[in-house]
């Protein structure tokens, strides 16, 4: 145990958290409120006419086969995206650490999608995968591939993945080079003295010592994969074709914004919070007890 | 205190009145959803109108898509913040109708200058499909249009076919397809835009087909779809049977498609009249042809129903904006003005004056196909299938609809499926929207 640091000045402490505190609330307490609030209402589009219903919305959300379709597309989707994203960000990161000469150079290559905002990362894959004018797609037809992401749903998933974990890659990679840095290199070396290969060294030492960044980054990226993505998905598949791609928050969207059932809407949000509390919670509750800090 | 800082307010208002009339210009707010050539439209409007007299200002604004526009509108009305003109799409107007007390019907304000609103100046078919079942003109039409088919002239050729006589019925345009696809002259044969819209809402009222019980929505809004009747089974089984070599092909839920038939992969497409401006932009050698309609059918062809949007108009605003409003909808509803909207976007003219205007100024020989809608949809008087579409919630029922064709299309359901699917989706979700 550390010490503990305390502050000799009483309000000074509050004052200090008192901006996160406030931003906190303005855009989280305050329309997550609104939305469990909106979210036992039934309304009309215009709000001229509300009725209290209770949990009728939450009933009828969870009775309804396309919610649990789309929690079954969102999982799928989440799962694939962050270990995607972080599978080959580590594998570029550990071989971007044993390159010596042009180090930064190629960091910052590797850095630069991250700049890219999820709408245009959505519209670049399109651009390249789209069935009727794609450079990419018109190679996968010569190669013999039917290539039809607007009615082939397992395609249009796949992707969405591979948009979405593309963007995520320079993120995970600038973190995983740090964790990199971080590890000792005599333990690297002595190991390598000892005769462990390669492979050996990467899973007995590197990859372990890397867990925290590893599980900091399954946090992270699970969280990107579930809100974030929005902006890819309505780019490239709009949720289709018929509803292959339609995750949780983009139903969220559709259900409140193009088809104007605003309670639901707010039920599934109000759901969507629950879920990710919950997926918080266990992360840091479990996964955290078998990370090595070093 | 707050009564006397009112008087004084007013007072002064009404000094300055009387000294400076530039100061006491109303500002009205119209928030639209045209891009490319049509918002230079919008924004030239404007200006004329805003040039042409002194009392009033109209301000557009672009609010995004068609959808995005309404949600915005909603918004603000829910913000008590709503603007004063807003374009609604045609899948919007049902919902648009549902909120009665939000909006303020655009025949009071026409009568509200003094001037009587003539209703018969304006063409028949567009005014109804605005109108409430009493004949109140709820909104404003302003851009209408209607579904045409567009033809490769290159390809025809290509594969043999008469050039000059694009195929009138359905079973002629799969003959064609096919013919263009063994040919080689295309990749693919046919595609369309909109399915919805164009092959369902379209389809039923050219062929005079039931697409939903109370008139489609116009009687009432209380609907019971009906596009799962064997017409309609055979018209997307034919197109399902066609996708599956390619001869068909899937663009996408809205007006994608436009884009194969631009690039020249495939050689025939249904598109709104209003997407006339991009393919001559394109340069393509191409001709247009009135909608194909069912051969067989009793009554095919019909008449086509309108698509676009309408001028909406909030409620709760001052008399003198109303006043404003009513000022602007004139000098929209002027010949010149009509009849050059027409002639430079595609859409429909909204007044019959601006429709004989065109007709005697040469333009539609000069411009063949231009007048393929207003035919379309004129030709005959509408019957109880054919005078439009309107739904609480239309929007929901067409992605609801999308989505059964797009499993269709990809083989995992035949036509009959997917109808039946839609139909006892889009019905849960009609009762659903009407609060029941």
């Amino acid at each position: 145990m550390s010490p503990r640091v305390t502050f000799p000045n009483k309000f000074l402490p509050y004052l200090l958290v008192a901006p996160q505190l406030a931003i906190t609330l303005v855009f989280f307490y305050w329309p997550a409120s609104q939305a469990i609030y909106q979210s036992t209402l039934r309304e009309d589009p215009f709000g001229l006419d509300s009725a209290f219903v209770g949990l009728d919305n939450f009933r009828r959300v969870l009775s309804d086969p396309n919610y649990l379709n789309s929690i079954q597309v969102t999982v799928i989707f989440s799962v694939a995206t962050a270990v995607l994203a972080m599978a080959v960000a580590m594998f570029l990161a550990v071989m971007a650490d044993k390159v010596i000469r042009g180090k930064g150079f190629y960091r910052t290559l590797m850095i630069w999608p991250y700049a890219v905002a999820p709408a245009i990362a959505g519209m670049l894959w399109l651009f390249m995968f789209n069935p009727s004018m794609g450079t990419f797609a018109y190679m996968l037809r010569s190669a013999g591939i039917y290539w039809d992401p607007l009615l082939n749903g397992p395609q249009a998933m796949l992707l969405v993945i591979v948009a979405a974990a593309w963007k995520q890659i320079s993120y995970n990679f600038l973190f995983f080079v740090a964790g990199l840095q971080a590890i000792p290199k005599t333990l690297v070396e002595a190991a390598a003295i000892d005769g462990a290969g390669e492979t050996k060294r990467f899973w007995t030492i590197i990859f372990p010592l890397l867990a925290p960044t590893t599980f900091f980054l399954l946090v992270i990226n699970t969280t990107y994969a579930f809100f974030d993505t929005f902006g890819i998905i309505h780019a490239v598949t709009g949720g289709g074709p018929g509803k292959a791609t339609e995750t949780l928050v983009y139903k969220v969207y559709n259900d409140g914004f193009v088809n104007l059932i605003l309670g639901e809407s707010a039920a599934q949000s109000v759901i969507l919070m629950v879920i990710v509390i919950a997926l918080t919670a266990v992360q840091f509750r479990y996964v955290e007890k078998k990370v090595h800090y070093g | 205190m707050k009564t006397i800082g009112l008087t004084a307010i007013v007072a002064a208002s009404v000094t300055l009145l009387s000294t400076s009339a530039s100061f006491a210009v109303t500002e009205i707010s119209w928030w639209h959803a045209m891009t490319g050539a049509n918002n230079e439209v919008v924004e030239t409007l404007a200006k004329e109108f805003n040039e042409s007299q002194s009392d009033y200002k109209v301000v557009p604004v672009f609010k995004g898509t068609y959808p995005e526009t309404l949600n915005a509108g909603i918004a603000a009305f829910r913000a008590r913040q709503a603007p004063d003109i807003i374009q609604v799409f045609d899948a919007g107007t049902g919902v648009m109708m549902q909120a009665e007390k939000a909006i303020k019907p655009v025949a009071e304000i026409l009568s509200m200058g003094g001037a009587t609103f003539d209703k018969s100046k304006y063409l028949g078919g567009i005014v109804s499909y605005y109108s409430k079942p009493d004949g109140t003109m709820l909104s404003f039409p302003y851009n209408s249009s209607s579904p045409i088919l567009y033809y490769n002239k290159d390809a025809f050729q290509k594969a043999g076919l008469d050039v000059d006589n694009p195929p009138k019925t359905w079973s002629e345009v799969w003959d064609a397809a096919k013919k263009i696809k063994t040919s080689g002259a295309a990749n693919c044969g046919f595609t369309s835009t909109w399915l919805t819209w164009i092959q369902t809402e379209n389809f039923a009222a050219w062929n005079n087909l039931q697409w939903g019980t109370n008139e489609n929505g116009i009687a009432s809004l209380d609907v019971e779809l009906k596009v799962n009747s064997p017409e309609f089974v055979k018209h997307f089984q034919d197109i399902a049977d066609l996708a599956k070599d390619g001869t068909f092909k899937y663009g996408g839920r809205t007006s994608e498609a436009k884009n194969l038939f631009l690039s020249g992969e495939c050689a025939m497409l249904t598109e709104s009249s209003g997407g006339l401006g991009d393919v001559v932009k394109s340069g393509m050698n191409f001709g247009t042809g009135k909608l194909p309609y069912e051969e067989g059918v009793q009554g095919a062809p019909q008449n086509t129903i309108p698509g676009g949007a309408s001028l909406w108009v909030f409620g709760g605003k001052d008399e003198e904006k109303y006043k404003g409003v009513a000022a602007f909808f004139e000098f929209l509803s002027q010949t010149p003005i009509q009849a050059r909207l027409h002639q430079v976007s595609g859409y429909m003219p909204v007044t019959l004056a601006a429709y004989e205007d065109t007709k005697k100024s040469g333009f539609y020989e000069k411009n063949p196909g231009r007048e393929i809608p207003i035919q379309q949809m004129m030709g005959k008087e509408p019957t109880a299938n054919s005078k439009g579409v309107r739904l609480a919630n239309l929007p929901q029922v067409r992605d609801i609809l999308n989505e059964e064709y797009e499993k269709m299309l990809a083989g995992q359901q035949t036509a009959q499926q997917a109808l039946d699917n839609a139909v006892q989706r889009g019905n849960e979700a009609i009762k659903q929207a009407l609060g029941n």
